[in-house]
């Protein structure tokens, strides 16, 4: 009999789901309560797989086709978190645009409970199972400001592209399946000893289908048109949640079917690395829209995920946690202070809006500047560390040229983040925006910011939790 | 544990800042914000000098050492000084209260968020200066970026946005070749430690490319010639508390890096690249000597100077001589001191006519007698004339040069003359000629908060100018030390 109590966070976050739907069903204005129901289901959930965390070191179930370990706790939890927060804050917005109903809290908790399969994951099917679940809820997502052609042509857009990438992840996994003969991981690493050229193309099709879906140069396009079109709360969940769950999942098929076959594929870890890095960094300088801004600026930053991926050791791995975990932070903030520029139910999003913002705004605009300098790695805020401790994992490998590479396009990076503080300190003010926000939402912010700001007194916890990830 | 002395003068201007973050921030003259600001730096000043006081001159060790573990096993806090490192902190101390007494005249919005700056500018460069370990080093000299940023560009001139980035991204990408070889430097060695790492030395095989990466990151601070276009820049657009601090301190962040990291920890490349170093301080010493006789701007000559003074500093420090590195320290204290007064005096006539430009004055002798008198000591010192402190510092370098290379003493000598030049043409068209432009005719002298600040800086150029034996025996065992255990590593390899 199998330990279910292990699986146990799946269960319940489904079980909720399917409650959710029914209630929805027949209750009459039912948006209040199915929000607020299913903030307390990723709540427990998350209580749930804390307490796992510290009882389990790798289990398997299913004939080892799911396998819970300190990584698919902890980015389990990073996801739950995230999810939660993105919640939370949506409700104004959702609001405003008169699209706060049921359906949206009901996706959010299916994505989730897509991405807590693929984290899980250990096997080809259940691994695709997950994707596409979490794939299908942010298609809904995407359009789900349906009244507005540029969330439809969002949706539309994401949806195609990636189904194409689906397809080509699926090819990628039939032709492994068709070298190993099986769909295990654990199996496959051990079958996949061969110089099969054949199987290159395996691995390359199932990098490029993950690739595509973290958004790594030169699988990315898609990435600026759904962020801009998105309603301003998923295109916070596409930037922050799905990535945490795609990099786990790239963790495992680098380091776990894939490991012998090093030779195969760090080179491509190496050049998407670097071409995201240098194209988010380059591409970010001309955006007027602050969202397609953070597209780019998003790109870049899985650059430096991957930087950590193509190391082949447990430093590299967690230093990419840390990123990850890090990033999510910033990510939130920032999208938090543009959640704040709300004037008369009318929300900006162009870069020149922040004009002046620090005459009026004062304290705003200092977390944004904290932010930004976060975002572009200046020292002592939190994204220095990320960048830090990734790059300490490459050159523990002796790779110069992507640490040197990437360290320079930060220079590049920054130069669009200061652009930013510049027309907010700058510059000539404009009118000034509504200040009545959630609590939620300035709470989300404060503590960010907070987190981003102090980072450097106590580096050592982090450290300390992803240090108990050792995949290799 | 003693109390950890070195902690609080980094820690207090923190304090001091959050403190006012939470003051209300009134428009016009904010003189609660001011008076805070001032008392803050001032008792991290006389805390300062507490630490000279109680510093022991007899040893090279070094002194007030706190050693706590930041991250698990990789990164160690670690602060202390030495004789090379206890003047700079004072200098910064001794400076950042002026350039807060200063502020009344050039700064005229937002004040308290200016004071907020300066302070937390005040933590970081305290922190460069003792930082005993590269990646807390590395930390303080970035994050110093942020608050001159934003000095810049928020209360800047016409081109602040262009210079405040110029500064920022010029240093950035000077700064990130130096985080690699940090990072190399803990694969290779195992450790960050900077007192470690000069008992264990660094592997021959490695030192040119690790000397190469610091190199970028500290010839773009000092500036050096070629990569020295940010500075006049920086300097005409800042404020003059913002010029004032640019120079005064943030030029002597690298020179002190060239010391600390450079010599001390790759002692082979240092040898092989001396050649480079003088190359380019020569160059710099005449080159931007010609360049600032062609300017207009008074604060963009007086900009160039600085480039040309430290070309002299880095050719001091990489002739690997006793006098030669001594001269150095002396002459970057020396240059902190000037070089900040001949702003505040550029800032004097500035706030007055607003005017930069030297063909709007001249006379100015008839008008403002008191004011002419102390440009005139500044000019002088800044040019090196005995009795003044820029003159132990110049001496000592050119009798270290000379040592070592005959003909890199002489050309060097030459860019004494034209700062010589450059200096009293500038004094000359200001100060003294006709009284031509009407306006002139209404300015007034220095007012009383002025006279103090100009008169602060003077009484130590002229001290240390007569008597300069407290600065050389504060570093003097520092630097013998720093020299024996240069040569002895190159004997060994």
């Amino acid at each position: 009999m199998e330990n279910l109590n292990l699986i146990l966070p799946e269960i319940f976050i489904s079980l909720s789901i399917m409650f959710l739907l029914i209630l929805g069903v027949f209750k009459n204005d039912s948006s209040k309560i199915t929000f607020n129901l299913s903030l307390f289901a990723i709540l427990i959930t998350t209580i749930i797989t804390f307490n796992e965390t510290f009882s389990v070191t790798r289990e398997t179930l299913f004939n080892e086709s799911v396998v819970i370990d300190s990584m698919s706790s902890l980015m389990k939890i990073i996801t739950l978190i995230g999810g939660f927060l993105v919640l939370v804050i949506s409700s104004t917005y959702l609001k405003t645009f008169k699209i706060y109903n049921i359906e949206y809290p009901v996706l959010i908790l299916s994505s989730i409970l897509g991405m807590m399969v693929m984290i899980s994951s250990n096997d080809l099917i259940v691994f695709y199972m997950g994707l596409e679940l979490q794939s299908l809820a942010l298609y809904v997502l995407a359009t789900y400001n349906r009244d507005q052609l540029n969330s439809s042509e969002a949706g539309l857009k994401y949806f195609v592209l990636s189904a194409l990438s689906s397809g080509l992840l699926l090819y990628g996994c039939s032709l492994v399946y068709g070298f190993s003969g099986s769909t295990n991981f654990d199996i496959i690493s051990n079958q996949l000893n061969t110089e099969e050229y054949v199987l290159t193309f395996g691995i390359v099709f199932i990098l490029v289908g993950l690739a595509f879906k973290i958004s790594a140069v030169p699988f990315h396009m898609w990435a600026p048109d759904v962020y801009e079109g998105s309603p301003t709360t998923v295109t916070l969940f596409f930037t922050i949640v799905p990535k945490v769950a795609a990099l786990t999942v790239f963790i495992r098929f680098l380091y776990v079917p894939f490991l012998n076959l090093i030779d195969q594929w760090q080179m491509i870890i190496v050049f998407l690395s670097i071409a995201s890095m240098v194209f988010g960094a380059v591409a970010a300088i001309g955006q007027t829209n602050i969202k397609r801004l953070i597209a780019y600026s998003s790109i870049g930053h899985i650059g430096y995920t991957l930087a950590g991926l193509a190391t082949v050791s447990n430093e590299g791995i967690q230093s990419s946690i840390i990123y990850i975990s890090i990033y999510v932070v910033m990510n939130l903030a920032l999208f938090s202070c543009l959640l704040m520029l709300r004037r008369k139910d009318q929300y900006y999003e162009n870069i020149d809006d922040l004009s002046g913002l620090s005459k009026n705004h004062p304290l705003l605009s200092l977390c944004l500047l904290l932010i930004l300098f976060s975002l572009a790695g200046i020292p002592p805020l939190a994204g220095f560390f990320a960048k830090f401790y990734v790059f300490k994992a490459v050159l523990e490998q002796s790779m110069y040229f992507l640490a040197i590479v990437g360290l320079l396009s930060t220079v590049v990076a920054a130069f669009y983040y200061l652009r930013i503080i510049k027309i907010m300190y700058f510059d000539q003010q404009k009118d000034k925006y509504d200040t009545d926000h959630s609590l939620w939402l300035k709470f989300s912010l404060t503590v960010s910011t907070i987190l981003i700001l102090l980072y450097f007194i106590f580096p050592s916890q982090l450290i300390e939790v992803v240090s108990r990830i050792n995949i290799i | 544990m003693n109390f950890p002395i070195l902690s609080s003068l980094i820690l207090l201007p923190i304090i001091g800042a959050l403190f006012l973050f939470f003051t209300k921030d009134k428009e016009g003259n904010n003189l609660t914000a001011k008076y805070v600001a001032l008392f803050t730096t001032i008792v991290n000043f006389l805390i300062s000098i507490y630490l000279w006081i109680s510093f022991d001159q007899s040893t090279s060790s070094f002194q007030f050492v706190e050693d706590r573990v930041w991250i698990e096993g990789f990164i160690n806090y670690k602060v202390g000084v030495d004789g090379i490192s206890i003047l700079f902190i004072i200098l910064t101390t001794f400076i950042t209260p002026i350039c807060i007494i200063s502020v009344n005249n050039s700064v005229k919005n937002r004040l308290r968020d200016f004071l907020i700056a300066i302070l937390i500018m005040e933590s970081f460069m305290i922190g460069v200066f003792c930082a005993l370990d590269l990646v807390v080093f590395y930390l303080f000299f970035e994050a110093g970026l942020i608050p001159m940023f934003l000095i810049i560009g928020i209360w800047g001139g016409e081109r602040r946005v262009y210079s405040a980035f110029k500064f920022f991204l010029y240093t950035l990408l000077g700064s990130v070749l130096m985080l690699v070889a940090i990072i190399s430097i803990y694969w290779i060695t195992g450790t960050t430690d900077v007192v470690q790492l000069y008992e264990i030395g660094i592997d021959v095989k490695y030192q040119n490319l690790l000397w190469l990466a610091f190199f970028s990151s500290f010839a773009v601070k000092t500036p050096m010639w070629p990569v020295h276009t940010w500075l006049p820049d920086a300097h005409v657009e800042a404020p003059t508390a913002g010029s004032v601090l640019l120079a005064a301190i943030l030029l002597k962040m690298a020179g002190y890096g060239f010391i600390r990291f450079s010599l001390g920890l790759f002692p082979v490349a240092s040898e092989v690249f001396t050649p480079l170093i003088y190359t380019l301080s020569v160059i710099a010493i005449i080159f931007t000597s010609l360049i600032a006789l062609m300017q207009e701007d008074m604060k963009k000559l007086i900009a160039y100077s600085s480039v040309a003074h430290m070309g002299f500093v880095t050719l001091g420090i990489f002739t690997l001589q006793q006098q030669g590195i001594e001269g150095s320290i002396i002459q970057m204290i020396s240059h902190g001191l000037v070089s900040a007064a001949l702003f505040l005096t550029v800032g004097v006539v500035y706030d007055r006519m607003h005017s930069r430009l030297i063909s709007t004055y001249g006379g100015l002798v008839s008008v403002i007698p008191k004011y002419s008198i102390l440009f005139m000591l500044f000019a002088l010192a800044s040019l090196g004339l005995p009795g003044t402190s820029g003159f132990i510092g110049e001496f000592l370098i050119l009798m270290g040069a000379f040592k070592d290379n005959f003909l890199v003493a002489v050309i060097a000598s030459i860019g004494v003359i034209l700062g010589a030049a450059y200096m009293l043409w500038l004094y000359k068209r200001v100060v003294f000629g006709k009284l031509l432009n009407e306006d002139l005719k209404k300015i007034l002298d220095l007012n009383r908060s002025e006279y103090f600040i100009l008169s602060c800086l003077a009484a130590p150029i002229l001290f240390f100018g007569f008597y300069p034996d407290p600065l050389i025996n504060t570093i003097e065992v520092s630097v013998t030390d720093l020299i024996n255990m240069h040569n002895t590593n190159i004997a060994s390899k």
